[in-house]
């Protein structure tokens, strides 16, 4: 798998794009990143025919080191301009790599209807609880009661759960990974990619740098194996108690619909209009 | 659009923007209905799939904003319209097209503000917004329309010089200009220059994205074509890769305003009228400048030498063409319906000139005869 990913890299990153990456020892963005690739590589999809764009945040600097046809967008606003680039070149495969604070707070107006209109996109959004690059202000994904550095006493505010959104949003395609799970996660994103119509990969990821601190979870290590302990299968939550589950969360495939998609209705409706 | 073509049509200002819009080559809209500049969206989700084009109704102006930078960057001319409300909800993502140079059309069809302000009332309050409302140092176009005429060719205009200079262009309608329904004659697509984006003439292993030439302009790469690069809200080096280095952001910023510079004489456009032997002149724009026609017509008709100077484009501020008419004049008149923003620029070009504001804010048309009683006491 070393060797595959190694060259992979040679394949899929930028040459002329001087590492090492901005983001800290252990951080789980390299392993998103890295499952990307080997997603992409295995759909077999060309570079010329890919976009990632991103927003602002630890995540939005993803862009920076993909050999593809990149942007790094607006705080929040990168499902708007995908928008934009999928329905101008529908032939383009749009990937879009968001935070949680990104996608959920700034973006979600954006985010829920980008779902509810079912654009082919595909979402990966790495949720590690917390504003990582703004120095870890907590986000709408923080958990009730833990700490972050504006929730000094303690966050009161209650987070997401940013698959179940999407579901409910009306996404074709939702599920949720953790970066400890990578294998796992390799196989989500391919088949988010593949989809058609909007996809969203929610991924549980440390910020043991923002996050962890503050939380009794000091090192990469630690948080991957509290995501180890924490992610239950979506087939062993649906035989779990209420109770059992609680501070856990799920993984696997949430979402799997076949429905219209705004991309090949709008087609649609060019068609109708020159005939007429 | 065809069809249209050489009849004597009745159009709204609105209408013939949609015209001119599809005649300068714009194929996406995207956009979020607000009164008074509604019928541009609804005219283009009407029109636009017929001709393999594309309209999107987003969530909010600022999805709007960003959707047609996205369709821009993957090749397509693209335009929105809104009006005061939407227009602030726009400044986040127009400082992004201004930064990555991504050419795009803004209408903004102003009506009284501020906040929710009259919404179905004119005003011209939105001139230093479209010029300085996204943060940071920033160059832009700003053109303005009087007629439904203007709103035709001025788009046109808007649309060849957002792709010329990679910049995003803002055109100031009003709601006078926009509802009004005059007759128009749409001229022949083929009699229409039509300027496209300078496309990447090296192969794409020596393309370097944002690399400064003669003009300050570099060459744009579509989504998709095989010229693979990085485009960023960051301030970024030729490459297009986030720099910090100060002489390469140095470098940036002052490309940004050179190109624009370098374009002075074709982007600042006027209309002078009757200026000749003109003793005294009105300055004014939009709607403002049809009330200033006539009453300048009127004074001459008393014998009184005086003229217009229709500004069109007020950003970059058309200063010789200003300072033409204060090196000429005695007396000059800036009518406005705002509180006095345009006049602010007369005088920062002014020397020795007295220049008279004329303002109103009541949500109604500055009228021939409020100007025609400034000319009688010039």
């Amino acid at each position: 798998m070393t060797e595959k990913t190694g060259s992979l890299r040679h394949d899929y990153l930028r040459h002329d794009k001087k590492f090492p990456h901005v983001w800290c020892p252990g951080c789980g963005n390299g392993i998103v990143l890295g499952s990307l690739i080997r997603a992409i590589a295995r759909l077999g999809l060309e570079k010329d025919e890919l976009v990632l764009a991103a927003g602002i945040g630890c995540s939005g600097r993803m862009p920076v080191y993909v050999d593809f046809n990149t942007l790094h967008a607006t705080h929040g606003r990168a499902l708007t301009f995908a928008t934009g680039i999928k329905l101008a070149k529908p032939a383009l495969t749009v990937i879009i790599v968001m935070g949680d604070g990104d996608a959920t707070a700034i973006g979600g107006n954006h985010f829920i209807h980008a779902a509810r209109r079912n654009i082919d996109l595909t979402a990966i959004i790495i949720n590690n609880q917390i504003y990582g690059m703004t120095g870890g202000q907590h986000s709408p994904t923080t958990p009730y009661g833990s700490f972050a550095s504006t929730a000094v006493w303690g966050n009161i505010e209650h987070p997401f759960p940013i698959a179940e959104l999407a579901v409910t949003a009306g996404a074709s395609y939702v599920a949720r990974g953790t970066v400890y799970h990578a294998a796992m996660l390799d196989d989500l994103l391919a088949a988010g990619i593949a989809k058609k119509g909007f996809s969203v990969i929610e991924v549980m990821s440390n910020c043991h740098t923002q996050y962890g601190r503050r939380n009794q979870m000091n090192d990469a290590v630690t948080m991957l194996r509290h995501f180890k302990e924490q992610a239950v299968s979506v087939d062993r939550a649906a035989r779990m108690t209420e109770e059992e589950m609680a501070g856990r969360f799920t993984i696997g495939v949430l979402a799997d619909v076949d429905k219209p998609n705004y991309t090949e209705e709008y087609q649609k409706i060019r068609e109708r209009a020159r005939q007429r | 659009m065809s069809e249209k073509t050489g009849q004597r049509l009745l159009l709204q200002g609105n209408e013939a923007m949609v015209e001119g819009a599809l005649a300068a080559g714009c194929r996406f809209f995207a956009g979020y209905p607000i009164t008074p500049a509604s019928e541009i969206a609804e005219l283009m989700s009407l029109r636009l799939p017929a001709v393999g084009g594309t309209f999107i109704q987003m969530e909010d102006e600022i999805a709007g904003m960003g959707a047609v930078i996205g369709a821009s960057l993957a090749g397509v001319k693209s335009l929105t319209a809104t009006s005061g409300p939407g227009f602030s909800l726009m400044q986040e993502n127009l400082g992004f097209a201004c930064a990555a140079e991504v050419p795009c059309v803004v209408v903004n069809v102003m009506r009284t503000g501020p906040s929710t302000g009259l919404s179905t009332s004119p005003a011209q309050g939105d001139v230093m917004q479209a010029r300085w409302g996204t943060h940071g140092d920033h160059p832009v176009i700003v053109l303005a329309v009087s007629t439904v005429n203007d709103c035709f060719t001025v788009i046109v205009q808007a649309f060849n010089l957002a792709e010329k200079y990679r910049v995003p262009v803002i055109v100031l309608s009003d709601e006078i200009v926009a509802h009004t329904r005059e007759a128009v004659v749409l001229p022949d697509p083929a009699a229409i220059t039509v300027i496209d984006r300078m496309r990447p003439a090296v192969p794409p292993e020596w393309y370097i994205p944002y690399e400064d030439n003669s003009r300050g302009v570099p060459a744009m790469a579509e989504m998709g074509s095989g010229y693979r690069h990085h485009v960023t809200g960051l301030i970024h080096d030729v490459r297009g890769f986030p720099t910090e280095r100060p002489e390469e952001v140095d470098a940036f910023i002052r490309r940004l305003f050179h190109k624009i510079t370098n374009g002075f004489t074709e982007i600042q456009l006027t209309n002078p009228v009757m200026m000749e032997d003109a003793k005294i002149a009105v300055i004014a724009y939009g709607a403002v400048s049809r009330s200033a026609l006539r009453a300048v017509r009127q004074a001459r008709s008393q014998g009184i030498r005086a003229g217009l100077l229709q500004l069109i484009t007020l950003y970059p501020f058309p200063r010789k063409a200003v300072e033409a008419v204060l090196a000429q004049c005695r007396r000059v008149l800036v009518p406005e319906m705002n509180m006095g923003q345009v006049i602010r620029e007369v005088k920062r070009v002014n020397r020795t000139t007295e220049i008279v504001r004329h303002n109103r804010v009541d949500g109604q048309l500055i009228t021939p005869a409020e100007i025609y009683a400034h000319l009688l006491a010039m």
